[in-house]
């Protein structure tokens, strides 16, 4: 087998200090655990409510495993004699008592079900996620919508990054490119299946700022286990500040090193698959690139980004997420390299 | 005569009665043994007695769960710490997806099977299974598949897609390669021993008791193995038309699963887990009727609430195939639909509970003897327990919502399936060992075994609960440091080979003490029921007449009286040699004498070519596949050929003055219960076929015709349809020409019958492609018109050869009034074949013009 390079240190976005969101949403909080990707850390409203249901369930499921395990213990260890009773137990423990237990976890169940799914409408906010092995294309089709100072609808595109508002009816749209991807942000809500042919509907209510994390539930082929996104939940200001910042097209390069990434960025193609807006870059094959200097992570949730992350990922893409669709750009020259990567890290 | 079931049944004797109690002449033992003697050497391989094939059987599914444990543990080195490299992405997704597909398909289902194949006869005190050769074919084409499914590891081809294999990432678009093929071929291989097993169970459970042992007094075993062989006979066939599918699909394009093309990737998912759900209690039901055996003996005190187990088992077999939407809580099907079989999910738990208190309440009757299959029994209660309730846990809807696809769940069903199954089969393994040969294993290594196996499996799955709820999804090659992740792996890692240690440990000393002796007295358990009645390579050496649930406690000197030939058929009574006795369904009372065929080569080169076939064509190699294929059929002939050899014999005397008849045709006849089983197989299938027929139309119903446009006329309807009608018609005409030995005229009226079904079948086809023009690559409308098409087309090749076959029956002169199995059977091949054509030539013009 080929060698293969050792990859950089797959790292949550966790402890960064999300500096770039913080300019553009001065009100941001940091979470103090932010990048949690655990269901028992809820900070959205069906994740609450999916955490109270764990805890009953835990409990209750405690309680009666230490019964049974106690009626079993004493059976065995008794003396026959002592043991009384027989097929009376089989319909006290094993008919009647789970029949009622059950009965009064469904009811409650499908209480909590009807709940969560009601909880998302009237729906104030529309993201559509699509699933592309193996990352995430992200789209706002309304996101100025209301905004002052904003004509009209216009589209934001992103990818791998989803940035809520708190405290808003969220309806995330979910559809796939390829294969069947699973649409998972544990600290949020539950997760829903990315289907060929099938359009799915997730609603949410985020409660708590904070940078969380999300991961592809569904294998999906060679680098299921390198899908994942980072989830950025902001103050409704701080959000509809972003949502006017991330409505501009980026800014001119600033310097020279940078201008000169812009010009190879176009002249090696990129543009076939990655859009700059506002530049002849225009392709949809690969994630949108307007403000991927902004992004916390590169290669959908695997990298830290920086301006050295970024030139590493395009000289060798395919050897960081073997079998990804972006070939590593290894004839660039370094100074080549360094221009394109100065370049992006500037789109912010 | 009458046809019917029972009614030429004779009576039993009373309780008590010894069949034939004068002293048994000396030859006669002689005369058993010889007949039943085990091939040596090299001819050890045609072998088909179930003593011998069972134990092979297990050993083989033994030996593909440590070398899927081995994949497991690898795996789990993987995973020990973040951002590990030592396993590339790419053997890593193979090593998950065949340690999953060999769990399920290569050691749990099969092991069931082969204790089965071990166990039924001796319990049930009959000499062998009723179809040897089919046990022995079945077995040789597991050994073949499973060895060349997991060799594909070695030159990388293994599949990768998880074991059940969702499309299309498993199609060809984004699966090119032969990786998938591999993993349908696998499943293949286990779709035949599973029906063959099933085949065998219902027909033995149901017809080869020993006489006296009704439906209420046989082991919970027995009933298991029943509700078991129903519930592959209602499952199996929708993986069969899912495979089938996926390989159309992946072979020929045609877009089954293929959204753009009006396909529906769920349409898998539903055939998937509607098979995959009752898969689980496939493997659960049997290990807990093991449990129901060993219980009582271990407990020494019978099985408390024999009924209600009984209902419970009965119960989870319908319960099982509510549930399968639950594996689909994420899909984005309406909550509405999915609350149903959330309540169907934990409705399932009833049953369990109730088995559970029932072998609680046993121990507590009795006094538990603590040995090494007791500690079994009880670690699996306490793993099998929390594996209930975690799974409680999952068909709460928001719950799973979150859990679902996480280590979680990984948690969950290693604990169901290794507490419920695995500890159950260790318990199995200790407790019947001494069948081999008189010997019990080491209890000082057991009691370690055990120790290590319980405490290394819960170290290792227990805090996968945790980690799956703080984040981590299943089937993650790798992951980052940082999540919370990290402990909870490495923990599950350590924990993991402590658990394999344990396995060693007990393979040492079986290793250590392995041997096979015919002749066996042992009963270290004091046990109750007949598998513990002295025992050589023919059974027990006369059939017990039994009256109770536990024999060898209620009636006393049963052992020594069975061995001293006192009870039924002591010995060989044809020129066959080896026979045991067919009882009537319900209270078992004895028919007739069946002969059972001794060692052959048959089922061994049947399955060399089976295998042959399905390897050559997953690698494309159709020439030589169809070749196999051909050697296959004419090996199956071969087979055949020496079997139903009429009612040639006078009839005989078995004891208490009863004389039955030896083989019997008609609806009384194993034979026809067999190929009845096999229709059912059959039937299910098709409708699985119809099913999808109709789900696919829901899905899409803008690819199916619209008026006129793509549809024949609907006179080929009437044309196909009288056709059907009349090669049913020569099947009839066939059948009266046999009863009155009018042979010139029964050759005419089969040839005149494969004619007309020729015709009928070019009169359902053609109209479709040269009619409509329908071209099967074009959209889910036309590729599941020409799937149908296709499976008439397979009844009609099958068909073919069984009507040459017993056309050459009769040219032989083996085919006459008295002696007619192989045509009857043809004729409920050929009755089913019409009644399903009529169904599809009406399905195809008659559905888009109701609905259009």
């Amino acid at each position: 087998m080929a060698s293969r390079p050792r990859r950089p240190p797959l790292r949550p976005p966790a402890r960064r200090p999300a500096a770039m969101i913080a300019a553009a949403a001065p009100a941001f909080l940091l979470s103090a655990c932010g990048g949690s990707q655990s269901a028992l850390h809820p900070a959205g409203t069906a994740a609450r409510d999916i955490f109270e249901i764990t805890l009953v369930l835990f409990i209750g499921g405690a309680l009666i495993f230490v019964g049974v395990m106690a009626i079993a213990a004493y059976a065995v260890l008794a003396r026959p004699e002592r043991f009384r009773g027989g097929i009376g137990w089989i319909l006290g423990g094993g008919v009647a008592f789970p029949v009622v237990v059950l009965f009064a976890l469904q009811v409650y169940e499908f209480a909590m079900t009807r709940r969560i799914v009601a909880a998302g409408t009237p729906v104030d906010l529309t993201i559509e996620v699509t699933g592309v092995m193996w990352w995430w294309d992200v789209r706002y089709p309304d996101a100025g919508r209301g905004l002052d100072g904003v004509d009209g609808n216009r589209e934001l595109r992103t990818a791998n990054e989803i940035v809520v508002p708190a405290g808003r009816r969220v309806e995330f749209v979910l559809t796939t490119r390829d294969v069947i991807h699973s649409f998972w942000m544990p600290t949020l809500a539950g997760k829903l299946d990315m289907i060929p042919g099938h359009v799915n509907r997730l609603t949410l209510v985020a409660d708590t700022p904070g940078v969380y994390r999300g991961q592809c539930a569904e294998f999906c082929g060679a680098q299921h286990a390198l899908m994942a996104f980072d989830v950025i939940v902001l103050e409704p200001d701080a959000f509809d500040a972003w949502v006017r910042h991330r409505l501009q097209p980026p800014a001119e390069p600033r310097d020279e090193l940078a201008a000169r990434g812009r010009d190879a960025f176009l002249e090696a193609g990129c543009g076939a698959c990655h859009a700059v807006r506002g530049t002849p870059a225009t392709g949809t094959l690969g994630p949108d690139l307007t403000h991927v200097g902004s992004r916390l992570t590169l290669g959908a949730g695997v990298f830290p980004n920086s301006v050295g992350a970024l030139a590493g990922w395009i000289a060798s893409a395919r050897h960081l997420k073997p079998e990804n669709r972006m070939p590593s750009f290894d004839v660039l020259d370094g100074v080549t390299l360094r221009a394109i990567a100065a370049y992006l890290a500037e789109l912010k | 005569m009458t046809e019917r079931g029972d009614e030429s049944a004779v009576p039993l004797p009373p309780p008590g009665t010894l069949a034939n109690p004068g002293p048994r002449p000396p030859e006669e033992l002689q005369r058993l043994e010889r007949a039943w003697a085990c091939p040596t050497g090299w001819r050890f391989l045609t072998v088909v007695n179930n003593s011998y094939v069972g134990v092979i059987y297990i050993g083989t599914a033994m030996l593909f769960f440590v070398l899927a444990g081995i994949l497991g543990l690898l795996i789990r080195v993987q995973l020990a710490v973040p951002e590990n490299d030592l396993i590339g992405h790419a053997a890593f997704n193979q090593y998950f997806t065949v340690h999953g597909t060999a769990m399920m398909f290569l050691f749990a289902v099969p092991m069931m099977e082969a204790f089965g194949v071990y166990l039924l006869p001796a319990i049930l005190g009959a000499r062998d299974l009723p179809f040897p050769r089919l046990s022995a074919y079945a077995y040789w084409t597991y050994l073949i598949g499973g060895l060349a499914f997991f060799a594909s590891l070695l030159f990388r081809l293994a599949p990768d897609g998880g074991w059940f294999m969702y499309p299309p990432l498993t199609s060809y678009v984004f699966s090119p390669d032969v990786n998938a093929d591999i993993w349908l071929l696998g499943i293949g291989f286990i779709e035949i021993a599973a029906i063959a097993g099933a085949i065998e169970m219902v027909v033995g459970v149901l017809r080869t008791r020993a006489p006296g042992m009704s439906l209420d007094k046989m082991p919970i075993y027995a009933w298991a193995l029943l509700v078991l062989a129903g519930m592959i006979i209602f499952a199996f066939p929708a993986i069969i038309v899912a495979t089938i599918l996926l390989e159309l699909e992946r072979a020929f394009h045609w877009p089954f699963f293929m959204a753009e093309k009006g396909g529906d990737p769920l349409l898998w998912q539903h055939l998937f887990w509607f098979f995959g759900h009752p898969e689980v209690y496939i493997i659960f039901l049997p290990a807990a009727g093991l449990v129901s055996l060993m219980v009582p003996a271990l407990a020494r005190h019978p099985l408390v609430g024999y009924r209600w187990i009984v209902l419970a088992i009965v119960g989870t077999g319908f319960i099982s195939f509510g549930l399968w939407v639950h594996h689909m809580f994420t899909t984005g099907i309406p909550t509405l639909s999915l609350a149903f079989f959330s309540a169907a999910s934990m409705a399932v738990s009833v049953p369990s509970g109730i088995q559970v208190f029932s072998w609680i309440a046993t121990f507590g009757r009795g006094r538990i003897t603590w040995t090494v299959p007791s500690l079994f029994i009880l670690g699996f209660l306490f793993i099998f327990v929390l594996g209930g309730l975690t799974g409680v846990m999952v068909a709460v809807i928001p719950f799973d919502w979150q859990v679902h696809d996480t280590y979680f769940v990984v948690a969950h069903f290693h604990y169901v399936l290794i507490g419920g199954m695995v500890f159950p089969l260790f318990a199995a393994l200790y407790y019947w060992w001494p069948q081999l040969n008189g010997q019990t294993l080491s209890h000082r290594l057991g009691v370690w075994a055990f120790g290590l196996m319980f405490a290394g499996f819960n170290i290792a799955f227990f805090p996968m609960h945790l980690t799956g709820l703080l984040g981590m999804p299943r089937r993650v090659y790798t992951y980052p440091a940082g999540l919370g992740w990290e402990w909870l792996n490495m923990i599950s890692t350590l924990g993991a080979f402590i658990l394999a240690a344990g396995v060693a440990l007990v393979l040492f000393d079986m290793l250590r003490r392995f041997g096979l002796r015919g002749r066996v007295d042992a009963d270290p358990w004091d046990a109750g029921t007949l598998e513990w009645l002295p025992s050589d390579n023919y059974g027990t050496r006369s059939i017990p007449l039994v009256h109770t649930r536990d024999p060898l406690w209620e009636q006393p000197d049963l052992a020594r009286q069975v061995d001293a030939g006192h009870h039924f058929l002591p010995g060989p009574v044809t020129a066959a040699g080896r026979e045991t006795l067919i009882t009537s369904p319900l209270d078992a009372r004895p028919q007739y004498v069946m002969r059972l065929p001794g060692p052959t080569w048959v089922p061994l080169l049947a399955a060399v070519t089976t295998a042959a076939f399905f390897l050559l064509l997953a690698f494309k190699l159709v020439a030589i596949a169809i070749v196999a294929g051909v050697l296959t059929v004419v090996l199956y002939c071969v087979w055949m050929w020496g079997s139903d050899q009429g009612e040639d014999e006078p009839p005989v005397d078995i004891g208490a003055g009863i004389r039955l008849p030896v083989d019997r045709s008609g609806p009384q006849s194993h034979s026809w219960w067999g190929v009845v089983t096999l229709l059912l197989v059959d039937g299910t299938g098709f409708a699985a076929l119809v099913w999808s027929y109709v789900f696919l139309w829901t899905v899409s119903p803008e690819v199916w015709p619209a008026g006129d446009a793509r549809m024949a006329p609907l006179w080929w309807l009437a044309a196909g349809a009288a056709l059907w009608v009349a090669a049913g018609g020569c099947f009839a005409w066939a059948r009266r020409a046999l009863r009155r030995n009018a042979h010139g005229m029964l050759r005419l009226a089969l040839l005149a019958g494969l004619g007309v079904m020729g015709a009928a079948y070019a009169a359902t086809l053609y109209p479709q492609w040269g009619v409509a023009g329908l071209d099967p690559t074009e959209d889910a409308y036309a590729a599941i018109v020409f799937a149908l098409l296709s499976w008439q087309g397979f009844h009609v090749g099958v068909l073919t050869v069984m009507v040459l076959y017993t056309l050459a029956r009769s040219l032989s002169g083996r085919l006459h009034a008295q002696r007619r199995l192989t045509f009857d059977n043809t004729m409920l091949m050929w009755g089913y074949m019409v009644g399903q054509g009529l169904v599809v030539i009406g399905l195809i013009h008659l559905f888009p013009r109701a609905v259009g």
